[in-house]
């Protein structure tokens, strides 16, 4: 049973288990590195930039060449021009402040109900089973089409445009809660469990931060919901009560028949889109991957 | 009863049987599924391991190695029989490190110091200290992702002990591994067993490893998994696992294991 050793193993002197650790540690560490600002602007800034010009270009050429009647389609330059007219009569920040606002109190408002919700979807069964269908059901059904109802309801006034938003981005912001809990691995649940996190500690400890970038995706989604769908309920519902946002503004020019000013409102949508998911919602979820070495390469 | 551990004595010396066992593990039955179809992992386990002991639980797999460890752990219910620990919770480390990879490697150690009710002030210098023991001083600030997987491991094995446990359960952590590392973290482990005077249960299906590392090897058979055999070990710690004495005894123990094994393929 026993077994003796007639030849001890050469003694292990505690320094050579350190030194050899050491060594493989220097040989094995990770080697991370922050790609430097300018190969940044270069690789990331650069292009959109070129395609921009390029467009412009092809839009000014298309314009010299006469292709179409003046009226359908502007010069870059007249564009412009509306645009300094704006500037001039002192509307354009208040065209854009009030569909800004609306945009982001609604969207506030969308993840203040709708994470509690993902909570209760992703924890509790029944409740799952119950709406889970619902919320990926609304997801896909675009927003605007509750403008009919909304306007019916509730009148032509803000509540109408706030509805349309909640509607729009509250199942994207439960669905990517669900989804960012569902994909924790089950290993982490595990070890949470063995240290004695369980209740609370569970869900502010292992569930919530194990959850994030799902959650980050969902709200990124939220808001690109809840601004299309704000935009095409300031396009179909008007009235005096409600002001001139980007989306009256841009149907006004319709009315006008001014080209120019269309495709000002256009641009101006998409700035406000994209400014707000490159400053604020983009830096967050790189910030959270990077942390968590999900984002392995700038390239 | 667990914290009657002696200091005079080196948790490495074979006499540590005579005090009341660190684990006991009582005619453990463990079975899946519904009553009637159900499938018998475990049968008639019973296995006391003393305070201070290393001993490693050998088998093949469907031996349900796992399965009793996960019962001792808590993390699961034995079908029939008792698990009794008279101490803390025992920390479990699992073959993959388990980290939470949204926080430091610090940062790690000090939640489960704090999950374990470690006041805020103490922790800090608490998670420093055990990364010093696992020899990663001034990895407190590193991401999970910039650590090699011996590393990681080490950062495991750190947040293991700060649940303040003398049981410390592994369920294969360098099965991972490459040999080398390996091979560290054996050296690491044995120091770190003796120094902390741990009971270890260190689950593998590595004769090798088995016979460098315990004290005591228990082979399991498979389907279900029984206590086949038990070699106690007494060659002196830090061991080789290409010394000769390891070497002989693994042969042994590996024809035993094959044995167990051959008997699954005759019917």
């Amino acid at each position: 049973m026993a077994s003796t050793d007639t030849t001890p193993s050469p003694v292990l002197e505690k320094t050579t288990a350190a030194d050899v650790g050491a060594g493989l540690d220097a040989l094995d560490a990770v080697v991370t590195q922050r790609t430097p600002l300018t190969t940044v602007l270069r690789q990331k800034a650069l292009p959109p930039l070129v395609a921009v010009a390029l467009v412009l270009g092809v839009w000014q050429l298309a314009f010299s060449l006469e292709l179409t009647d003046e009226y359908k389609l502007p010069s870059p330059g007249m564009v412009w021009a509306a645009l300094a007219d704006l500037w001039a009569q002192g509307t354009l920040f208040s065209i854009i402040w009030t569909s800004l606002w609306r945009g982001l109190s609604g969207f506030v408002a969308a993840v203040i109900i709708g994470t509690p919700i993902g909570l209760l979807v992703a924890q509790v069964k029944p409740v799952r089973a119950a709406i889970g269908p619902i919320l990926s059901g609304l997801q896909s059904l675009p927003s605007v089409a509750w403008v009919p109802a909304a306007v019916i309801w509730l009148g032509v006034n803000s509540s109408t445009m706030y509805a349309v938003i909640l509607l729009g981005a509250v199942p994207s912001v439960a669905n990517g809660l669900v989804a960012g809990i569902d994909q924790v691995p089950p290993l982490l649940l595990r070890s949470g469990r063995t240290m004695g996190a369980t209740g609370l500690a569970r869900a502010r400890h292992v569930l919530l931060p194990g959850a994030l970038p799902g959650y980050l995706a969902g709200l990124k989604q939220g808001w690109a919901f809840s601004w299309r769908s704000l935009m095409a309920a300031e396009l179909i519902a008007a009235s005096p009560d409600l002001g001139v946002g980007l989306g009256r503004f841009l149907e006004n020019q319709r009315e006008f028949n001014d080209m120019s000013g269309v495709l000002l409102g256009i641009i101006l949508i998409l700035i406000v889109g994209v400014a707000i998911d490159l400053l604020f919602f983009s830096p967050l979820e790189r910030r959270v991957l990077r942390n968590r070495g999900l984002l392995v390469s700038n390239r | 009863m667990t914290t009657a551990l002696t200091t005079s004595e080196s948790a490495a010396s074979v006499g540590v049987l005579d005090r009341a066992p660190a684990v006991r593990i009582s005619h453990v039955h463990k079975s899946f599924g519904r009553p009637g179809a159900a499938t018998h992992v475990l049968d008639d386990i019973t296995l006391d391991v003393a305070p201070g002991e290393f001993v490693t639980l050998l088998g093949a797999s469907g031996c349900g190695k796992s399965t009793l460890l996960n019962l001792v752990a808590g993390l699961d219910k034995p079908s029939a029989g008792s698990i009794e620990l008279p101490g803390h919770r025992p920390a479990l480390m699992f073959q993959e490190h388990a980290l939470f990879p949204w926080l430091t490697a610090g940062k790690n150690i000090e939640l489960a110091l704090r999950l374990g009710g470690t006041p805020k002030a103490e922790r800090r210098a608490e998670a420093e200290r055990l990364l010093d023991l696992v020899r990663l001083n001034g990895a407190h600030g590193k991401r999970v992702h910039e650590l090699s997987g011996g590393m990681r491991q080490r950062v495991a094995l750190a947040r293991a002990l700060a649940q303040g446990s003398d049981v410390l359960l592994m369920d294969e952590p360098f099965a991972a591994l490459d040999a080398i590392t390996r091979d560290v973290l054996h050296d690491e482990l044995t120091r770190i067993w003796a120094e902390q005077k741990l009971t270890v249960l260190f689950v593998t299906h590595n004769v090798r490893e088995a016979v460098r590392l315990a004290q005591r090897v228990v082979l399991l058979s498979s389907r279900p998994g029984r206590v086949a055999k038990e070699w106690r070990i007494d060659l002196p710690q830090p061991r080789r696992i290409e010394s000769a004495g390891v070497a002989d005894l693994s042969i042994e123990i590996t024809d035993e294991l094959r044995g167990e094994i051959r008997r699954h393929g005759q019917h």
